[in-house]
């Protein structure tokens, strides 16, 4: 089964009436994902057992349709790594808040996809299974660190994934990969069983080729719970009835720093078009400016290798994951980390532990927690005054394999125009936007919105889906 | 020269809830290992703290027992340090804005009262705990791991041992009333970290402090602050330098013995928890606590010997804990005649529970009981004699006095028409007797009693009969 045509509409009219099994559904997403992550390594962990919920009731638009999870989101007796060695054994003893929901909606757990190692990277190349690969382009990277639900989506090897995302990593390979990934409000989505990296920014989102199908997926996994106590309680609207909307009026603020001459020629003119189809259709056109963005990379990776370096601090290697053979309790602990993490892991730890270390805590820490406060006001000034601010999701597209991981600064650059979304909570999303001109790689098209707005998120992401139909290109690199 | 010494005592006490401060695991004393854990306890990957919330309420009663200034807006932050009984390698506690600050307690010490003030308190989660096999093993037991603890940290402006100890006593006694822990050191409810610096008297700047961690009673407190202050007074006129340094109490020596020097202070890198949002503690609750409060030791004791007549002594015995307090009280609540009650109180139920080895809430005996045999006693329903059997049914069994001494017919006969026949017969039979007490042989009566006693298998009382007595032979 493959599901580039597919949407969870066919799927659940299909299973409705009978014209495929959910077991046969399930074994044929099993079969067809296995013959195409031999080209892309999407996946870390297809779970062979996976069974669909019994009495489906098809009211509920997931019963029996195999869903995706990104591997560093618990799930219950089933492997989740975070892509890295120091996890590369680790079977749950229980549930994650998001994959419980899913299996109350009685969707089908197919497996876990691959990431960047601790959602560490925009590439997935820092896996410890190995990288994942573009299904536009096998020479490419898929993106990171949502890399393998990127891929898994975009190869049709299932119609949605759960991804995370701490400063892009479901944006950017949406992007990369020419999908459709939500990242929704801070406290939108529960973390509880999500793998910690950043606890302040960490957010779990959707990821599918049609926008309609993440808004199905966010209605099931969003709302309270009481094991997150950073979840929001408010509402959770039904997401579908925001789509199929126009954009009259709307209001939509264009920051000048997301145009600037450090995107690439072919992701600016694809995100111009997207600008101009809005604005022909009687969307009002603001140019803003988000004074602050020169500094939320630096921001960014204090606040967040700080977090880290606290979370990551508990593997040990005495209670699970990897544990090195070693002389004595000493060694256990400095060997299984020194060989349990990889390079970037390492590098984060570094960074957080000195960030946080007495003598740099002022200057580094709270001066960066201090410039997200300011983050969060232009954020806050500009939503005064309109719905939505787009531009591109990253300043390129899809880069070779290799070609980035030993130049970090370049790598932590590129996420400049993702990573002010996470410090501020706010929703966004990244759309197709069409191939580049320059690259012919497809292109993403940010929205984000106030604090729990998803919905003007997919308001405009549904109206650039509708008009541009990127979603009738397949992706190049799966031909044969 | 003299000196002057300067002490500071931070105390951990753990707060009573019935589950942890983050997690929904049950907390019981002395639990098999291990058992009262779950993932987040164990530190688990994806696992979030979610706090309990009457943590904060036991907290809040301690800081306003201490006068401490409230913090309207508290959070937690992460402490960083590894070690195996700490499975998330950092502790859950409050550095940056702790729940109280600036409060007092009040003591006498020799004679004078002094304030000392509590610089801060926070609450806290506590470590698992390691233990060390003869087998070459080590093993961690993660029961403890979350379990809530008030941490109270007093400014450093105690000046002797004894003021120390007075603190102690004092803080142990407003925590215990307050009821937010069990204080008891043998079981690590309350647990003391002392620090010691001394200076030539004049000398404004402080000297070099010195550390014991987890002193095991208020007497190792004196002990070990007095060695310290001898210690460290050689020291100095030696003209040496007192290092910056974690010492341990050895009690079979009565030495303190150096653990480890430190550098300087330990790098925590403290950060604020960003899995807790920070709390708002909205005033109308904090008045609602207020409200509520239980009395205080003091106030207590007031009642006791002002209202009730009792012998400060007898105050003091009953207020040495909050349980046997709250049951005094309850037992004159209850009806009973408050001397009575203290009586019974302190030497028989007392004299019980040492012999047991048990606590109040571990016998049978209840306030109401109590105060119902303490009244058959009062209305002369029951001697004191048949008393002590009626009480050691009761605190055994829970037996029912008033039931358990009409269904034995231990009641006295204390009706005058049923006896004065009696006493007539046994005069009439006796005249020997007589003829004795007409002669001045008060021994006589005691015999004539005895006889009556006897006739009535003890169950006459004795004063009505001795008045019975007396009068008929007064009319011989």
């Amino acid at each position: 089964m493959n599901y580039l045509n597919e949407t969870i509409d066919s799927l659940n009219y299909k299973l409705k009436s009978g014209a495929v099994s959910a077991d046969q559904l399930a074994k044929d997403t099993i079969t067809n994902i296995k013959k195409t992550d031999e080209k892309i390594n999407a996946f870390i962990t297809v779970d062979e057992d996976a069974k669909p919920a019994e009495d489906l009731d098809f009211n509920n638009k997931l019963a029996g349709v195999p869903i995706a999870i990104k591997d560093n989101i618990i799930t219950n007796g089933l492997k989740t790594t975070a892509a890295s060695h120091i996890l590369y054994n680790f079977e749950p003893v229980y549930e994650s808040t998001v994959v419980a929901k899913l299996k109350a909606a009685q969707a089908t757990i197919i497996g876990k996809t691959n990431m960047d190692e601790f959602a560490m990277g925009s590439s997935t190349e820092t896996s410890y299974f190995g990288a994942t690969k573009n299904p536009w382009n096998l020479n490419k990277v898929p993106g990171g660190s949502s890399g393998g639900s990127a891929a898994a989506v975009a190869s049709g090897e299932v119609v949605a994934a759960l991804g995370s995302d701490t400063g892009g990593s479901i944006r950017q390979p949406a992007s990369f990969n020419g999908i459709f990934g939500i990242k929704p409000t801070y406290g939108r989505v529960s973390r509880w069983g999500l793998i910690a990296f950043a606890s302040s920014l960490d957010q779990i989102g959707v990821m599918s080729k049609r926008v309609k199908d993440s808004a199905e997926v966010l209605n099931v996994i969003a709302g309270a719970d009481d094991r997150d106590a950073t979840v929001s309680e408010k509402e959770v609207p039904d997401y579908t009835s925001f789509l199929g909307k126009d954009v009259k009026g709307l209001r939509v603020a264009v920051p000048k720093e997301y145009m600037s001459d450090a995107v690439e020629e072919g992701v600016r003119k694809a995100v111009e078009t997207q600008i101009e189809l809005l604005r022909a259709n009687g969307a009002i056109i603001n140019e803003v400016s988000l004074p602050h963005t020169k500094y939320v990379v630096p921001t960014y990776y204090i606040i967040a290798s700080s977090e880290a370096s606290a979370n990551l601090e508990r593997y040990d290697g005495i209670r699970y994951g990897y544990r090195a053979e070693a002389k004595n309790l000493d060694e256990v602990f400095l060997k299984s980390r020194s060989e349990g993490f990889g390079d970037e892991v390492k590098r984060r730890i570094m960074l957080g532990s000195f960030a946080l270390s007495a003598g740099a805590y002022d200057k580094f820490f709270l001066q960066a927690a201090k410039v997200r406060t300011l983050i969060c006001q232009d954020f806050d000034k500009i939503f005064e005054d309109n719905d939505v601010i787009v531009g591109p999701v990253s300043t390129e597209t899809a880069f070779d394999l290799n070609s980035e991981i030993s130049d970090q600064i370049k790598m932590y650059n590129n996420d400049i125009l993702t990573i002010s979304v996470n410090m501020a909570g706010i929703p966004a999303a990244s759309v197709p936007a069409g191939l580049s001109e320059t690259t012919g790689m497809p292109v993403g098209f940010q929205i984000m919105a106030k604090r729990f707005d998803e919905g003007h998120v997919f308001q405009v992401a549904d109206f650039i889906e509708r008009n541009n139909k990127f979603y009738e290109q397949t992706p190049a690199g799966l031909e044969d | 020269m003299n000196f002057t010494s300067t002490i500071g005592l931070e105390v951990h006490f753990e707060l009573k809830t019935k589950s942890k401060i983050f997690s929904p695991s049950p907390v019981t004393y002395g639990a098999k290992p291990n058992t009262e854990t779950n993932v987040i306890d164990w530190g688990y990957p994806g696992t979030l703290p979610m706090v309990n919330k009457e943590v904060y309420r036991l907290g809040l009663m301690v800081a306003l027992a201490t006068h401490s200034h409230i913090n309207p807006v508290t959070h937690f932050d992460r402490k960083n340090y590894f070690y195996p009984d700490n499975p998330k390698a950092y502790q859950i506690t409050q550095f940056f804005k702790p729940l109280a600050e600036n409060g007092y307690v009040e003591v006498e010490v020799h004679g004078k009262k002094k304030k000392i003030h509590i610089h801060e308190m926070h609450i806290e989660e506590d470590a698992g705990k390691n233990t060390h096999g003869t087998n070459g093993f080590s093993y961690v037991d993660y029961n403890r791991q979350g379990v809530p603890l008030l941490e109270v940290v007093s400014e450093p402006e105690m000046t002797d041992p004894d003021e120390a100890v007075a603190y102690l006593e004092k803080l142990r006694e407003i925590v215990q009333f307050t009821g937010a822990s069990d204080v008891k050191m043998e079981e690590g409810s309350m647990r003391i970290d002392t620090n010691i610096s001394i200076r030539p008297a004049g000398q404004k700047e402080l000297g070099t402090k010195v550390e014991m961690k987890n002193l095991n009673s208020f007497e190792h407190v004196r002990l070990s602050l007095a060695y310290e202050q001898k210690r460290q007074q050689e020291i100095l006129l030696s003209g040496g330098r007192v290092r910056l340094s974690t010492r341990r109490f050895d009690t079979n020596t009565g030495k303190t013995v150096l653990e480890r020097v430190k550098e300087g202070d330990a790098d925590y890198r403290y950060f604020p928890e960003p899995d807790l949002p920070p709390y708002h503690i909205k005033q109308e609750w904090v008045d609602e606590i207020a409200a509520n409060l239980p009395k205080t030791a003091d106030e207590r004791r007031k009642i006791y010997v002002d209202e009730y007549g009792l012998k400060p002594y007898d105050a003091n015995v009953l207020l040495q804990n909050k349980e046997s307090s709250d049951f005094f009280d309850a037992t004159v609540a209850a009806g009973a005649d408050p001397q009575q009650a203290a009586n019974w109180m302190n030497t028989q139920v007392n004299g019980y529970l040492n012999e047991k080895h048990a606590e109040l809430k571990d016998i049978a005996l209840t306030p109401e009981n109590l105060a119902a045999m303490i009244k058959l006693i009062s209305d002369g329903t029951i001697s004191s004699k048949i008393a002590k059997k009626v009480f050691a049914e009761t605190v055994a069994n829970g037996t029912d006095p008033k039931k358990y001494v009409e269904e034995n017919g231990m009641a006295q006969l204390s009706d005058e028409s049923v006896l004065a026949p009696m006493v007539k017969e046994v005069v009439d039979a006796n005249p020997q007797s007589v003829e004795d007490y007409k002669n001045g042989k008060d021994r006589a009566i005691g015999f004539l009693v005895g006889q009556i006693m006897k006739q009535t298998r003890g169950k006459a009382n004795p004063k009505v009969i001795n008045k019975l007595l007396l009068a008929d032979l007064a009319s011989r």
